[in-house]
């Protein structure tokens, strides 16, 4: 490279002001829209990457900083957030921020008394110029050119065609009219009598006047009706005198209101209880058949006598490696209560049609069913390595016992690997309280319980019950569901606890 | 092992290769189905495992290309099965590249530097692992609808959206690297900087092109984590055109629209590269992994 060391000097500092210009440029522009908490966050790490990567001492960290700030900003930032949303009534009903909603008010507007207009767009080069007349008289008026910008709302003057006449060309279509009705619908034209009249129809003009004025302590005045509205940090709500909400909310604190909900409020804490329950149930359960299945197949393929095991294995190992989206899938296909290839060969077979999907204790056993048959591989192959491991003499001497295979399998080989099983078995625990894909894509939660005030199935588990109040059905109830899901990472933290315990006692038995 | 063979061992090989078939009976069974039914006629038939007229209607709606209707008119597909693979496969390979760049760079400063809390990062990492991404979904939502205020390339709808929530997810891949690190001995980069290599050119230069194996295991996992990943890209990705393969199949098999066959031949479409790969890479997997091992 042949750049010249005067030169070269100043290449890094000059590209370092430019990086940091033009972080500082995003960070006002961002602001400027009104989203300060993002502002903040990203002028945060911008100045944290300007001062890791300028500074020599913090050398490791310029490795470390891309990684570990996208963990924190992905991962547990949001798990933060989700713990405040539950402590707010963030909800269909409550949406919007406390500004947002303020700004939408404050842009209300109501059709005053007065004439209204017919109104005409023209070109006039780049620029427009709108024709009014007065729909009842027929006085005509005019404004200026002035530019269509969708993003700003603009004053403009008309001026009566006595005064100063104006020649108009053709207007514009109709269909023009549409495409710019975002800009039209932020002017304001002043007519020569001082009267505001704002675009009320496609076709029309006509005076209306801001619904609501600001007042200083917050409040505001009804421009139409009178009285005044006043934001009620405790609903979140802007409400009149006598305590009516006005649409649409904003979402504030509510302190502890959703866990009171879920603990005393009996149409959500009766689901909530018996979700639990079945999450646990869902959980054990799936956890105890793949293990026994997948030891028991460990043992068997662990076995010299048998031949075939490669392929034994690598058949048996499918069910790993298809994504699990598709064989779930695949199963709800199968399982369907008419069509279904399953209920096919029961029928013929045994003159039966079991409904998999409509009666609860069904739906709950073709979970077990298809999460065994999807998990089962997994803990084979963790098996099968841990029994590799145990020393071969030990069986040798136990033959010398005259000990059966049985005997064998119970005494010598469950309690070796039962400690460093433990471990996996809990983390194994653990995904299945959270197989949200699972429960989602077969059966979604359904059959529904009846009487509850959200929409809660006997097969859904605590996460796809949250998702449901979330993002499904009910729609929306971000509040509460957050304080479900804070209430899962409590349970998520304690298996966690004891995992990282078990897994301490398997290694030191190592040593 | 010198056991004494005797007679009731025989009945008992047998029994568990009745056993092994029977189950690898039911674990092929679903497949083979799904073959069979992907070559079916119509949405509705039921019929044997070997169908008896062969028909590609399926395969052709996974492909996009229209078939004839009963009355001689083309019928277009209306699910985009080809366009949900190619929205997979691109936020799968940018979200690998984006966990692969973030997870080696870290990695290198937990295997080879010497930092102030590198014990409480690792920690952290461990336990950040254990929370699910799925706990969250409230707030990654609410998250990107605010980034979409502003960026609306990152807002809700849109695949760096995706990619972004999947660069966070990246814990257990550091650790992994950077038990591969630790059995590259440290001579070699000692060597390096003796001759005048400046450190990142010691990581770029020197240990990177020897972790190339362990490199492309962590591509591939990255790459197949985020092919099969449905809470997320549910709760992100609304309009149809821009779903993943895991959240758009779903839209075959709802109660009012059945489309069993169509299903089984997008399945098969969608799922066969993963599983021929994820089963090729298993062995390589294995070694890699094993050969960095994954030590505290």
């Amino acid at each position: 490279m042949s750049i010249p060391p005067a030169v070269r000097r100043f290449i890094n500092p000059a590209l370092l002001t430019m990086v940091v210009l033009s972080a500082l440029y995003l960070v006002t522009m961002v602001y400027a829209i009104g989203e300060t908490l993002l502002a903040g966050t990203i002028l945060l790490i911008a100045a944290l990457a300007l001062w890791i990567y300028t500074s020599q001492r913090l050398y490791a960290y310029r490795y470390l900083f891309p990684g570990i700030a996208a963990a924190l900003i992905f991962v547990v930032f949001p798990m933060f957030y989700t713990v405040v949303i539950g402590f707010t009534n963030y909800s269909s009903t409550n949406l919007l921020e406390f500004r947002r909603a303020t700004n939408y008010l404050l842009e209300e507007t109501y059709r005053a008394e007065g004439p209204t207009y017919n109104f005409t767009l023209h070109p006039d080069g780049n620029k427009f110029r709108i024709r009014l007349e007065d729909s009842e008289t027929g006085s005509e008026f005019h404004t200026g050119p002035f530019a269509l910008d969708p993003s700003h709302p603009a004053e403009l003057k008309a001026e009566s065609a006595k005064v100063a006449p104006f020649e108009p060309g053709e207007p514009i279509s109709l269909k023009d009219v549409i495409a710019h009705q975002q800009s039209l619908k932020h002017l304001t034209i002043v007519m020569p009598d001082g009267a505001k009249e704002r675009m009320t129809g496609l076709r029309e003009f006509a005076p209306s006047h801001a619904l609501y004025t600001p007042k200083p302590d917050g409040a505001l005045v009804n421009n139409e009706k009178g009285g005044t509205i006043k934001p009620n940090f405790k609903t979140g709500f802007y409400e009149t005198a006598d305590g009516e909400t006005v649409q649409p909310g904003f979402h504030v604190q509510i302190g502890w209101d959703n866990y009171k909900r879920i603990l005393t409020d009996t149409a959500l804490r009766e689901p909530f209880w018996r979700i639990f329950l079945w999450t646990l149930m869902f959980s054990g359960l799936s956890v105890f058949f793949t293990i026994s299945l997948g030891m028991v197949l460990a043992v068997l393929l662990n076995w010299d006598a048998l031949k075939f095991r490669s392929v034994y294995r690598l058949l048996l190992f499918l069910p790993y490696a298809i994504p699990g989206f598709i064989s779930i899938l695949v199963f709800k296909g199968l399982f369907n209560n008419n069509s279904g290839e399953i209920n096919l060969i029961l029928s013929s077979l045994f003159g039966i049609k079991p409904t998999w999907f409509s009666d609860p204790a069904l739906a709950r056993s073709m979970l077990l069913i298809v999460n065994t048959w999807l998990g089962f591989p997994y803990m084979m192959i963790i098996c099968m390595g841990l029994i590799k491991a145990i020393p071969a003499d030990l069986y040798e001497a136990s033959a010398v016992a005259g000990a059966g295979p049985i005997t064998n399998f119970f005494r010598i080989t469950v309690p070796l690997i039962r400690r460093p099983l433990t471990p996996l078995l809990i983390s194994s625990f653990a995904f299945n309280f959270n197989n949200f894909v699972l429960i989602k894509l077969l059966t979604d939660g359904r059959p529904d319980f009846l009487n509850t005030s959200v929409p809660a199935g006997t097969t859904d588990i605590l996460v796809s019950y949250t998702y449901r109040m979330a993002f499904q059905d009910h729609g929306q109830e971000f509040g509460l569901a957050a304080a479900i899901s804070t209430l899962i990472f409590l349970v998520v933290a304690a298996i966690s606890l004891i995992q990282i315990r078990t897994t301490k006692i398997a290694q030191d038995d190592k040593r | 092992m010198a056991i004494v063979i005797d007679k009731s061992q025989r009945w008992r090989v047998l029994a568990a290769h009745v056993f092994l078939i029977a189950l690898c009976a039911v674990v092929i069974f679903p497949l083979l189905m799904v073959i069979s039914i992907s070559l079916r006629p119509g949405n509705f038939a039921t019929g044997k495992l070997i169908p008896d007229t062969i028909s590609f209607e399926h395969w052709r709606f996974a492909l996009g290309l229209p078939s004839t209707a009963a009355d001689g008119h083309l019928v277009y597909p209306d699910l985009p099965v080809l366009r949900w693979l190619w929205n997979s496969v691109k936020v799968a390979t940018l979200s690998a590249t984006v966990a692969l760049f973030l997870s080696t760079t870290a990695a290198y400063a937990f295997a080879r530097i010497k930092f102030t809390g590198k014990k409480a990062a690792l920690m952290g990492l461990m336990l950040m692992q254990m929370f699910p991404a799925v706990l969250a979904l409230v707030a990654i939502h609410a998250i990107f609808d605010r980034i979409g205020n502003a960026f609306p390339l990152f807002g809700i709808d849109s695949h760096w959206a995706l990619v972004l929530a999947y660069s966070g997810g990246i814990a257990l891949h550091i650790w992994t690297i950077k038990g591969f690190y630790e059995t590259i001995p440290v001579e070699i980069e000692e060597a390096a900087k003796v001759d005048g290599a400046t450190p990142w050119q010691t990581f770029y230069l020197v240990l990177l092109p020897m972790a190339v194996p362990i490199l492309m295991v962590i591509f591939l996992l990255a790459f197949i984590g985020a092919i099969i990943e449905y809470p997320v890209a549910s709760v992100l990705l609304h309009q149809q055109d821009n779903l993943t393969m895991a959240v758009g199949s779903k839209m075959f098999l709802y109660d009012q629209k059945y489309l069993w066959g169509d299903f089984a031949a997008a399945a098969i479409l969608s799922g066969l590269p993963i599983t021929v790969v994820f089963v090729l890479a298993q062995k390589w997997m294995i070694s890699g992994l094993t050969a960095g091992g994954i030590k505290g």
